[in-house]
């Protein structure tokens, strides 16, 4: 009975932080109503990674190489064509699901360690053709001063489109974890051979959900342009993608809404520790270093433990 | 129903089948047994895809499924345990079956329903069958070794196999829960007619429940015949009961 109303004060809870996200933006100065902004999209992409890391046990080494392919796609769309602004919108996440689609199906083939180190090879070589062409992409300095949509161009305004596409591709992603899809998907990932007896064609499964990530990775960074109004190689940097495979396994990779404090945990340290020091990897390595020791199941998991959601181990000790 | 002929699977050097022959009636109940090493495990994994055989053929239904892999035999009708409990450990016991419900029902796909409106009365009715009920709600880690077992027995009935193979159903049970787990055993075997075809070292319980027996040795096939005719047989006094 407890968990139902757990559940209860959760929708709460939610429905209260909402509240107080939409009125923020009129009652704080703007550095931190861009922070906010800059923590709604890193979650969103660090939730889009969990779905293959935390609920399908792949090893996605390179989820930002998928962002950056929605992040140029989009800025590209923006700054070389005449296309309406909608089809650039679109052209992002569609194009990262691609790129998604086509890495995962070579990846998909191998296994465990050695799908996550042909991921890094093959997210680098998009880097490299990012970092390289100088004449579509900017090479190493970018591309610079994107001109949004006169609706979106004021920050508060990119900060509520922010919040409400996040909020909707969350509820989406929340929808697919609940589905039989997402309770297949985890089986797969607790025992992908017990999988296969049942008769579950479990790298095609595998590879629908690194295109579903994908593309919410895509969404992520078409909202990363209309927030900075520019996009650089460091996106598609494997250095990006191992900070937001840290940031799912702070927050809590086994549970649906962990990666969100995971970013915000993430990106708070990195903006505030990053005025005091330089060192800030280093400061990233002490809390990779205690998470493995002290919170093996993400700041999120450990919160849900306390509160008695899942009802661990108790059955074994009652018996 | 199923058929092995002359079956021949080696790893590196090491010959585990030399030449198995088996054969499962539609609706019967079918032991292998064999002392440790016969190769019991491997032909079960041989006969559910998990590997291969190097010769021989394996034939379900009239259809050689020697290369089809493990997923499609599964959606053929044939369902299998493992002999260590191969469960979702993290998923609860009901999810653990809902996904092979799901899986047979051709709805592993479906992405925007919620998964707790589907196949929920046919995953209640097979772990009552098994008497998981009251245990639904848990993760299946937590659950006693016996009862994983169970549960394992109860991810394959969710397939709705027509043959269901169980590698050594009651290993590492207390002599309890492997009564209970036989009885479970015949009580599918005879009130839903389903094709058993299991593995076990225990003599007593093999020759108490099966109808017809296998017998290997070192990877060979040395009769199959009824519970009688196998106790009688020289042969297998000889190599395997040690009575000779």
């Amino acid at each position: 009975m407890s968990r139902n109303i757990l559940s209860q004060k959760t929708y709460w809870f939610i429905a209260f932080l909402l509240i107080i996200l939409f009125i923020l933006p009129g009652a704080i100065p703007r550095f931190y109503t861009y922070i906010l902004a800059i923590i709604f999209v890193t979650s969103l992409l660090v939730m889009s990674l969990n779905i293959v890391v935390g609920h399908g046990g792949l090893f996605q080494f390179h989820h930002g190489a998928f962002y950056g392919v929605g992040a140029y796609t989009f800025a590209l769309f923006l700054t070389k064509t005449s296309l309406p602004v909608w089809i650039a919108f679109l052209s992002g996440p569609v194009f990262a699901a691609i790129a998604g689609m086509i890495i995962g199906m070579f990846c998909v083939r191998l296994t465990r360690l050695y799908f996550g180190m042909l991921q890094i090879s093959l997210g680098s070589l998009l880097w490299a053709i990012t970092f390289r062409w100088y004449s579509l992409t900017g090479g190493d300095d970018g591309i610079h001063g994107i001109v949004m949509p006169p609706l979106i161009s004021s920050l508060n305004n990119a900060y509520y489109f922010i919040l409400i596409l996040t909020i909707l591709s969350i509820i989406v992603m929340y929808l697919i974890f609940k589905s039989p899809f997402g309770t297949t998907l985890q089986a797969i990932r607790d025992n992908p051979e017990r999988c296969e007896a049942i008769g579950i064609n479990v790298r095609r499964h595998q590879l629908v959900a690194i295109i579903i990530a994908t593309f919410f990775a895509g969404i992520a960074g078409v909202l990363f342009v209309v927030l900075e109004g520019s996009v650089f190689p460091d996106l598609l940097f494997w250095v990006f993608s191992l900070e937001i495979f840290i940031m799912c396994l702070l927050g809590g990779w086994f549970t649906f809404a962990g990666p969100i404090i995971g970013a915000a945990v993430m990106v708070s340290l990195r903006t505030f520790v990053g005025i005091y020091t330089e060192y800030w990897t280093l400061i990233l390595g002490v809390i990779l270093i205690l998470l493995i020791f002290f919170l093996p199941e993400g700041l999120w998991g450990y919160l849900m433990e306390k509160l008695g959601e899942h009802p661990k181990q108790s059955l074994k000790e009652g018996n | 129903m199923l058929h092995l002929e002359n079956i021949y699977k080696s790893f590196d050097n090491f010959i585990a089948v030399n030449g198995a022959n088996l054969t499962v009636k539609k609706g019967e109940l079918v032991a292998v047994i064999g002392p440790n090493g016969a190769g019991k495990t491997t032909i079960f994994n041989l006969i559910t895809g998990q590997l291969k055989p190097d010769n021989g053929r394996v034939v379900f239904k009239d259809e050689d499924i020697n290369k089809l892999s493990a997923y499609q035999i599964c959606r053929r009708g044939i369902a299998r345990s493992f002999q260590i409990a191969n469960i979702f450990p993290r998923l609860t016991v009901f999810k653990n079956v809902q996904v092979s419900v799901l899986s047979q029902e051709g709805k592993s796909k479906t992405l925007f329903y919620p998964a707790k409106k589907i196949a929920v009365e046919k995953t209640n009715s097979i772990l009552e069958s098994v008497g998981l009920t009251d245990k639904a709600e848990y993760p299946a880690a937590s659950l006693a070794h016996g009862d994983q077992r169970v549960l394992e027995i109860a991810i394959a009935l969710g397939n709705k196999p027509e043959l269901l193979i169980l590698d050594e159903p009651t290993a590492g049970m207390s002599p309890d829960e492997t009564s209970a787990t036989m009885k479970l055993i015949k009580d599918l075997s005879e009130s839903q007619g389903l094709t058993i075809l299991f593995c076990e070292h225990d003599m007593e319980v093999v020759f108490n429940v099966a109808q017809s027996i296998m017998v290997m040795h070192q990877g060979e096939t040395i009769i199959q015949g009824s519970p009688e005719e196998v106790r009688n047989s020289k042969d297998v006094q000889e190599c395997y009961l040690g009575v000779g």
